[in-house]
């Protein structure tokens, strides 16, 4: 009873120190950054200004904030805009690419026809398919879209299909053994393999969306079709406003985070009560 | 007059070969008949086939030639198996886990959760259901993928060599475990193993077999009724069994040559 006594203030200290490392670490991972942002728009403006940079050269962050404010009628619709694309294109490429994956996990068939068609859609430059897919396709948002696409799907096809294969052999033993049919394997032991790798596929395909957007967007949108944040971004360029430009950058930054955001808690909260990846092991 | 006697017949496997690749002999002449109620162990050096006869067994893989056949209907839950690794899903808690062998004949949780509940009382787990594979240590899935075997009450239950990865301490307790589950559920066991020791301790039939090609080379009864307790371990009849059977495997050993 007495050495438990003893040893009782130590634990305690040992606990507290824990928690106050954790306490500081939680706030210094948003107080950190905040102040690496801040001081670096505090010296980006005195650099402007104390050596009378030209605002076509590089503006400073005042004009450009001006500009978020003083442009936001003309920037938010092309931010929903290319919100919008980048979503609907990574929906299709969740769906489409999950699809062919299934396929070609249950076909091998179907693997050995098209599986080096979805690799030359990868590998070929989606600037070089760009100007081609404007000339078919009549609306610009639908030839953007399928830009965008064609980035994304790959790497949700490519992950999910490894997802897919990459269940423990003994369990497919025992679904064998309790007489498990094509469809229950899929369901029950191959599909929920294959959640983390998807998972990891679509935080890399959400990037690439908004990356296939912006790039559909430079090609497609210089016809003064005015697509979305992109086509800002460019044409603000020729018109040499760069406040403008800077702001529809950042905008288009605050998109990627986001998504990128959104992308890992849904990751977060599907895996975190088993895997590995979602785990935080206490120190 | 031994318990043995006067079992009948569960599984007889004559002159079974199994040839991997045209030219692996993993098994050669295999003649076995394993009874209702054995506790059947297959002991030997790696490579001797034991792992390809209990996978034959299962019907996981078939025979190059020979026969295996089964005395009686074999039924969706009349078998169930134990592989080294405890082979749980992660996603699944540990009652969800054991469900398992139910969910896949179309019965849902509720129907099958008295079964479930009854497996992991018997694997002294009934209050971890509702834990994630991850919270267990490796002793406790092991008793998990246990109960998940149990759960139909098969006829038959098949080991591959399940504790070879866990402690003494804990492979000791599951041993122990391991013979009052089977007198609870009174089914057939083969259990794979490469101890001596585990293999005197649980089963009544040890099969000793040798390597290259896999084939059995001897068979030893070891006669001490169940119930057999901790204290068998240190008994003079154990140690003499386990001299047997230790002699027995080094012949096997040699003969592997």
């Amino acid at each position: 009873m007495n050495s438990f006594d003893d040893a009782a203030p130590t634990l305690d200290e040992e606990e507290e120190f824990r928690a106050r490392r954790n306490r500081i670490n939680r706030i210094a991972k948003w107080t950190l950054p905040s102040l690496v942002m801040a001081l670096s728009l505090v010296a980006w403006h005195f650099y402007v200004t104390l050596n009378d940079v030209p605002h076509y050269v590089l503006p400073g962050p005042v004009p450009v904030g001006k500009s978020i404010i003083e442009d936001w009628a003309l920037l938010w619709p092309a931010m929903l805009t290319t919100s919008r694309l980048t979503i609907l294109a990574l929906f299709l490429a969740v769906t489409g690419g999950v699809a062919l994956a299934v396929a070609f996990t249950q076909s091998r068939w179907a693997e050995m026809s098209f599986f080096p068609y979805a690799v030359i859609l990868q590998v070929t430059p989606v600037v070089a398919i760009a100007p081609l897919l404007q000339i078919y396709v009549d609306s610009a948002f639908v030839a953007a879209l399928l830009c965008a696409w064609i980035v994304a799907f790959f790497p949700i096809l490519s992950n999910t299909t490894t997802g897919l294969k990459s269940a423990d052999h003994n369990l497919h033993d025992l679904f064998t053994i309790y007489g498990a049919t094509r469809w229950q394997r899929l369901r029950y032991l191959a599909a929920p393999s294959a959640l983390p790798y998807f998972l990891g596929g679509l935080r890399i395909a959400g990037g690439l969306a908004l990356i296939g957007a912006v790039v559909a967007e430079f090609v497609i949108g210089r016809t003064g079709t005015g697509l979305g944040l992109a086509s800002t971004l460019l044409e603000a360029s020729y018109r040499f406003n760069f406040g403008r430009l800077y702001a529809a950058l950042i905008l288009i930054s605050i998109l990627g985070i986001a998504i990128f955001a959104i992308t890992s808690l849904i990751s977060h909260l599907m895996l975190r009560k088993w895997h590995e990846s979602a785990l935080t092991r206490e120190v | 007059m031994t318990a043995r006697q006067g079992r009948r017949p569960l599984l007889t496997m004559s002159r079974i070969e199994k040839i991997f690749g045209g030219e692996t002999v993993a098994l050669k002449g295999l003649s076995l008949t394993v009874n209702g109620g054995d506790f059947l162990s297959l002991l030997g050096p790696s490579g001797c086939g034991k792992s390809t006869a209990l996978r034959l067994i299962a019907g996981l893989i078939h025979p190059t030639s020979g026969r295996l056949e089964w005395s009686g209907e074999r039924g969706a839950g009349d078998l169930g198996i134990v592989f080294q690794e405890p082979t749980l899903m992660p996603w699944l808690t540990v009652a969800q886990n054991v469900w398992l062998p139910y969910r896949l004949r179309g019965k849902r949780f509720a129907e099958a959760q008295r079964d479930i509940e009854a497996a992991l009382e018997l694997v002294g787990l009934a209050d971890f259901s509702d834990a994630h594979p991850r919270e267990l240590s490796g002793g406790m899935k092991m008793r998990v993928s246990i109960a998940r075997a149990m759960v139909t009450r098969p006829r038959l239950i098949l080991l591959d060599e399940p504790f070879a990865s866990l402690d003494e301490i804990t492979r000791f307790k599951l041993n122990n475990d391991l013979l009052e589950m089977k007198a609870a559920l009174g089914c057939t066991v083969i259990f794979v193993t490469h101890s001596v020791f585990e293999s005197v301790f649980l089963s009544d039939r040890v099969i000793v077999m040798a390597a290259r090609p896999g084939r059995v080379i001897n068979e030893l009864g070891i006669e001490t009724p169940y119930p057999r307790h901790a204290d068998f371990r240190t008994s003079n009849e154990y140690a003499a069994h386990a001299r047997a059977v230790s002699n027995a495997l080094g012949e096997a050993m040699g003969a592997a040559a």
